[in-house]
């Protein structure tokens, strides 16, 4: 039992922005550049990363104390994998022609890092309260790097949201490469440049203040 | 020593049979659903695949199930009829799978009534690598991509080979998707199992006989 580490409230606030797995661990880079040229897609991966996720924080939490080192990231991955089966498997008979515009990006949440990186710093090591605390806060972290770049890239590129125009093409020119694979480069660069000037010059001010 | 192993190995051996077991729950409870939503979107290909061809009308018919191959390389496809608003058949949408680069692709092959033409392929599942074997699913939206090339009237009678270079004008060969050979030979070889002689001569025999007007779905 480890004493030691973030309360679960702090596991929590630190998920959302002060260790957002898109900004600041640069997690899960692969769904962040593939699958956010629309809302839909990007709030639909969100979900699936997110179920898996906590389950996967859940299971490891509860069976911390039967890891043995040397076998612990083999137990992750056999969690991980098992509950990202049964999200392909649940979005294949629920939002089917969902799941076929994800395809294999469903399946490759079994390596995404963000999960097998909070069940070793987390779950691995706390209790259930904490664990399922940091699963949810990095869930909505990844959500807000998802939608954030999904937003701009799917206005900018189709002058839509979640499907619905909401500029008509007269008055905004569709910039298709912001729908492919540069948009999403071009964006999460640009974005990530965003946030770190803000939190210099939030950093700034607080060792002005001091 | 075994013992040893064993001793360390416990919880994944418990935790992969559990895990099996819950995936098998799931699958049971989901597959029906799975396979309903692949129905629907397969008689929905009915009429890019086979010009003419009127969805509604195609799904009214149950489609025909043809046993190609012997003792352990049995295999059953499973051909849509595809007919015009009249009910006058067009051709065939036959089911075909097989293995890819990566995991098994699904396809969905549209024929001409008397198979010896190809009129198109569609793609129904497949995990292939993202960025250089799935583009085997471009070409079917009115954008050139791999799949348009299965438009231009490829014939049934003889094997695909797909080629890195220029395909020949005329010729049954196909072009690879660059840096994806493999996905694009699996196509292929998924194409030219499913058009065997036994296959197609069984189909132009289904032709014959006509369609049975058993509904492939209850309302």
């Amino acid at each position: 039992m480890a004493l030691d580490g973030p309360t679960p409230l702090e596991r929590f606030i630190n998920g959302i922005l002060p260790e957002n797995p898109t900004y600041r661990q640069v997690l899960g880079m692969c769904p962040t550049l593939a699958v956010t040229n629309g809302m839909k897609e990007a709030m639909t991966m969100a979900g699936a990363v997110a179920f898996t996720l906590i389950c996967a924080n859940i299971v490891t939490s509860l069976i911390r104390g039967l890891l043995k080192p040397h076998l612990r990231i083999l137990v992750f991955t056999l969690t991980i994998a098992a509950f990202v089966t049964v999200a392909d498997r649940v979005l294949a008979a629920f939002m089917f022609e969902m799941s076929g515009k994800l395809g294999p990006y469903i399946p490759l949440i079994i390596v995404n890092c963000i999960i097998i990186c909070r069940c070793e710093v987390c779950a691995a090591k706390q209790g259930v309260l904490a664990a399922t605390a940091d699963a949810v806060g990095q869930s909505i972290g990844f959500t807000l790097g998802l939608s954030s770049i999904a937003i701009v890239r799917e206005i900018i590129g189709n002058g839509s949201l979640f499907g619905f125009t909401i500029i008509p093409e007269a008055y905004w020119p569709r910039w298709g490469i912001m729908l492919l694979p540069p948009g999403a480069f071009i964006t999460l660069g640009l974005l990530m440049g965003g946030f770190n000037l803000l939190s210099a010059r939030s950093a700034k001010k607080k060792k002005a203040v001091a | 020593m075994k013992a040893k192993y064993i001793s360390q190995a416990w919880l994944v051996i418990l935790l992969s049979l559990s895990f099996a077991g819950t995936l098998a729950g799931v699958d049971v409870w989901l597959a029906p659903r799975i396979e309903a939503n692949k129905l629907a979107a397969t008689i929905g290909k009915i009429g890019t695949l086979v010009s003419g061809a009127d969805n509604a009308v195609s799904a009214r018919y149950k489609p025909v199930e043809v046993e190609v191959g012997q003792g352990k390389f049995k295999t059953t496809y499973e051909a849509f009829w595809a007919m015009d608003k009249s009910g006058k058949p067009l051709g065939w949408v036959i089911k075909a799978s097989g293995q890819g680069f990566a995991d098994k692709i699904e396809l969905l092959i549209g024929v001409d009534a008397e198979c010896r033409t190809i009129t198109g392929l569609s793609i129904l599942s497949q995990k292939e690598t993202p960025g250089l074997g799935n583009k085997i699913e471009e070409g079917n939206e009115g954008k050139p991509g791999f799949l348009t090339q299965f438009r231009h009237g490829l014939r049934a009678d003889e094997p695909l080979t797909a080629t890195t270079s220029t395909p020949d004008k005329g010729s049954n060969m196909i072009g690879a998707v660059s840096g994806a050979t493999i996905s694009s030979r699996s196509v292929c070889n998924i194409v030219n199992d499913a058009m065997s002689k036994q296959l197609r001569t069984a189909l132009v025999d289904a032709l014959k006989k006509g369609p049975t007007s058993r509904p492939v779905q209850k309302e």
